[in-house]
């Protein structure tokens, strides 16, 4: 190992996120249930970035069809996505913004159905593309919760 | 099938036919006596109403159909913490429709998802009351004749009055709305509501405080009611709901054909008084209330006459 620098090795199978904001991995690996999921995850906090400063860096080995990456859009679009397959890189992914999000955020809305009714989804839609504008489904607020997004 | 769960689920085509068929029904009452004979109109109502419980039901009836539910969530399932979406499962299997009120906004989506007869949304806490919007629509069309090309002044709690933002949604359909928003400055227009409906849709408007300086130039004058729930402490509320009163003195500031509406019920905000003034319509409304509600559940069951 050179010093200061910290070796993972490479992936046959998977996503490699890049740039994310420093220190937000974690509410990444969160979002993506990967908790839940039964898969090789390696998680670099604070690397050396010449653009960013420090980012944070994900490696996911999984099937490249196991998840939908584009909720990543809504916590963070700066980031950069390598398919990985045969250990090459095959696509970098663009992300959009999903016009649904489901069961990744809450409405914090307390007048909201959803604050009582049990088995709802937590639902958000995607009212304005150019603000970057999240509603409720069901009681149409705005979502004002985002984490990296300015 | 079809639901109603906002005044803009109609398109402005659809809505003249619902407010043609409205105008029908008030010309023809006897025409349409039977047309829902054999059909049941459920009320499920999860907390009181008197005008919007009743003027469905008298619509129900008015139609030959007749009418069950509850009026209030202690005298259903809900206190035995039954889910809308199970009520509503249950209720399908009773009745032919259903109007709807609860507290939680959203309530109304959770029914029509689950509901294999259509749901009306009377009401969804502080989120969308679609039948007073399409009462107040029907007002304005049957006393003024049209519904453009108007100048509308909205007075009172603009910031949390769930008809007047409706009100304003569906108004801004028709060419030449101008508004007029009379409010104290604690309880102004939403920002949302100012420039994602009035700025982006280029619709004219002015603030004012003071409802005088307003009343000569408005062809309709819509009165809402400070409502206490809405304050978080009682001298707010003491302080600003006695911010407007409509009386007869400032009435005669008002052109002699300017309409006052009134969604009801009213506390002090209108003086008995201006209620033997011919351009009060605000009673008139509610009959109106009935004729829409009618149409409109002749419309979501498919019922022509």
């Amino acid at each position: 190992m050179v010093e200061n620098t910290l070796t993972v090795g490479s992936i046959s199978e998977g996503f490699v996120l890049d740039h994310i904001q420093a220190g937000k991995s974690m509410d990444i690996y969160k979002y993506l249930n990967l908790d839940k999921l039964d898969c090789c995850v390696a998680i670099i906090k604070n690397a050396k970035s010449n653009k960013m400063g420090k980012k944070d860096i994900m490696k996911i080995e999984c099937p490249i069809d196991f998840m939908d990456l584009d909720v990543l859009a809504f916590i963070d679009h700066s980031i950069t996505i390598n398919i990985i397959k045969d250990q090459k890189i095959v696509e970098k992914k663009a992300l959009h913004l999903p016009k649904q999000i489901r069961n990744v955020i809450h409405c914090r809305n307390p007048r909201c159905i959803t604050s009582i009714e049990q088995g709802l989804e937590h639902v958000f839609i995607l009212t304005d593309e150019e603000k970057e504008i999240y509603r409720c489904k069901y009681c149409e607020e705005k979502y004002n919760g985002r984490h990296s997004r300015k | 099938m079809r639901h109603l769960m906002s005044p803009l689920d109609f398109t402005v085509e659809e809505l003249n036919q619902l407010l043609d068929l409205a105008g029908d029904i008030e010309a023809n009452p006897d025409k349409y006596a039977h047309a829902c004979d054999g059909k049941k109109l459920a009320t499920l109502f999860y907390e009181p109403s008197t005008r919007t419980r009743l003027s469905h039901e008298a619509a129900m009836l008015n139609l030959g159909g007749s009418i069950l539910g509850f009026s209030s969530a202690e005298s259903s399932s809900a206190t035995k913490g039954e889910s809308v979406a199970d009520t509503i499962r249950m209720i399908s299997c009773y009745a032919d429709i259903c109007a709807m009120r609860h507290p939680k906004e959203g309530s109304a989506l959770v029914a029509k998802e689950h509901s294999s007869i259509p749901v009306i949304n009377a009401g969804d806490g502080g989120h969308q009351h679609p039948t007073q919007t399409l009462t107040d629509l029907l007002t304005i069309r049957s006393l003024k004749g049209r519904l453009d090309h108007m100048k509308i002044g909205l007075c009172g709690d603009l910031k949390f009055g769930r008809t007047v933002h409706s009100l304003i949604h569906a108004l801004v359909r028709y060419p030449g709305i101008e508004f007029v928003l009379i409010s104290p400055e604690e309880l102004r227009l939403p920002g949302y509501i100012r420039h994602d409906v009035l700025d982006n849709n280029q619709i004219p408007y002015e603030e004012v405080v003071r409802l005088e300086d307003a009343l000569p130039m408005l062809d309709l004058l819509y009165m809402t009611r400070v409502q206490k729930e809405r304050f978080f402490n009682e001298e707010d509320y003491v302080r600003m709901k006695d911010f407007y009163i409509l009386d007869s003195k400032k009435m005669e500031l008002a052109g002699p054909d300017m309409l006052v509406l009134h969604p009801l019920p009213r506390v002090n905000e209108i003086s008995v008084e201006v209620d033997k003034d011919s351009r009060a319509a605000y009673f008139k409304q509610v009959q109106y209330g009935v004729y829409v509600r009618m149409a409109l559940i002749l419309t979501l069951l498919e019922i022509e006459v």
